[in-house]
């Protein structure tokens, strides 16, 4: 592998200090599983490698059953192994136990997956469904923004190199909401997404959808809102005809690619096949039918 | 050239100090520094398990990890798996279910299922195999190491 050196800051400051110094130079690493790939193969070749797993603002995991604030370095096995996320935040931890094998998880970030920025990215669509934001540390201060805001195209994102990615924070879980996230790919475990799709829901008192949001992925440039999906969803009951047509609307959305993992019909299709089915469990587990 | 370092880490329960450049992974490390070469090799981008040991007791995939970041760790590769009074258990389940051919995949293997039966003792097929899905083997297909996986755990 390409000669660099290796440094391990102990806060933010240091490592926002680090980068800045090195004027592009310098790469953050948080669990490697795509950094050190690149480089090895050549797609990176940074003098210094930062390391950022031992600044604790970033291994932090905030958890009640109303509020999450995920550390970007926090791996995807510690959001797999906690209940509450798994219960309140579903989305993202149907996202977290599907990236890679054991062995990825337990060393791979949702913090990571946002700055690889992949059109692929599994974690995406459900930050997306969740409402999250980024808070992004550097020289010029603190800035949060939406996550859909933070990918800018395939592999971009809007970090200059002088910036960290510090925590991703969601909006508080409310009653009667519900999350999931599903991806289609050809082989069982262990693939890159064709399509992903996650959906929140929130139902009123009378059971209708009183707020919602569906993020899709691998199905354009970046992963995106399908703000459409969610006007149409408002005030609508959570059944299945309601839901078909979302899927509908989803495939009007999308500006999908052709590669070896499927076609542009394929994953057209597919999309709305997705969106329905997601729509259904997060309707389920809003209504408290299914955790 | 970047400067070398010293790393201390405890591999298989001994403490050990090794000087090594960033840019090697801890993979290389074991193999070429510390002789340690019961782990493999396979495709050294994360996707095959064959150099799978444990990192703090987690499953990890050593190619993808530099050796600088495990200064203080506990590591634990395939040499630390049997005792002084022989192969473990779960080494003889794979034995006696033959569930290995040219044995690459091994090490990983067994790292993996250790990890696994820790946290699923009595685990069902499905569990099993989406437990191992982050390793590969060519030549005897699964079935094999499936059942050794529970056999071990009937054992166990």
């Amino acid at each position: 592998m390409r000669d660099f050196e290796y440094e391990v800051p102990t806060t933010i400051a240091e490592a926002v200090q680090i980068l800045s110094s090195h004027k592009g130079r310098a790469k953050p690493l948080a669990g490697g599983t795509d950094l050190i790939d690149y480089i090895r193969t050549g797609r990176l070749s940074p003098d210094v490698v930062v390391d950022l797993k031992q600044i604790s603002e970033l291994k932090t995991l905030v958890v009640t059953e109303t509020q999450l604030k995920l550390g970007a370095a926090v791996t995807c096995q510690q959001i797999n192994n906690h209940t509450t996320i798994k219960k309140y935040f579903s989305a993202l931890s149907d996202a977290c136990s599907i990236i890679g094998g054991m062995q990825i998880q337990n060393r791979a970030t949702v913090g990571g997956n946002l700055c690889t920025s992949g059109a692929a990215a599994d974690s995406m669509p459900a930050l997306i469904a969740l409402n999250a934001s980024c808070e992004i540390h550097g020289p010029r201060g603190i800035e949060h923004l939406r996550v859909e805001d933070f990918v800018t195209g395939p592999a971009k994102n809007v970090l200059h190199p002088d910036q960290i990615l510090v925590s991703i924070n969601f909006t508080n879980h409310i009653a009667r909401t519900g999350s999931c996230y599903q991806r289609f790919i050809p082989r069982n475990e262990m693939d890159i997404a064709v399509v992903g799709v996650g959906a929140a829901l929130t139902l009123d008192e009378q059971g209708k959808i009183s707020d919602s949001r569906i993020g899709l992925g691998a199905v354009a440039p970046i992963p995106f809102y399908a703000r459409e999906i969610s006007e149409y969803l408002q005030g609508q009951y959570p059944i299945g005809d309601v839901f078909q047509h979302a899927g509908e609307i989803a495939r009007t959305l999308v500006s999908p690619i052709d590669d070896h993992r499927g076609t542009i019909e394929f994953r057209t299709h597919v999309v709305g096949v997705l969106v329905q089915r997601v729509l259904t469990v997060a309707a389920s587990r809003a209504s408290g039918s299914e955790n | 050239m970047a400067k070398q370092r010293v790393i201390t880490a405890s591999i298989n329960g001994t403490s050990r100090s090794f000087l090594c450049e960033p840019r090697q992974t801890m993979l290389e490390v074991l193999r070429d520094n510390l002789d340690l070469t019961g782990t493999k090799e396979g495709c050294s981008n994360g996707n095959c398990g064959a150099c799978t040991i444990l990192l703090n007791g987690a499953a990890v995939v050593s190619c993808m990890i530099l050796a600088v970041e495990c200064e203080g760790a506990e590591i634990e590769t395939i040499e630390g798996v049997a005792d002084k009074d022989g192969l473990a258990p779960l080494q003889n389940a794979f034995l006696e279910n033959a569930a290995l051919q040219c044995g690459i995949c091994t090490p990983g293997f067994i790292m993996s299922t250790k990890a696994l039966l820790r946290d699923h003792p009595n685990p069902t097929e499905a569990e099993i195999r989406f437990g191992l899905a982050g390793n590969l083997c060519r030549c005897t297909g699964y079935d094999k190491i499936i059942c050794a996986v529970q056999s071990a755990a009937r054992n166990e």
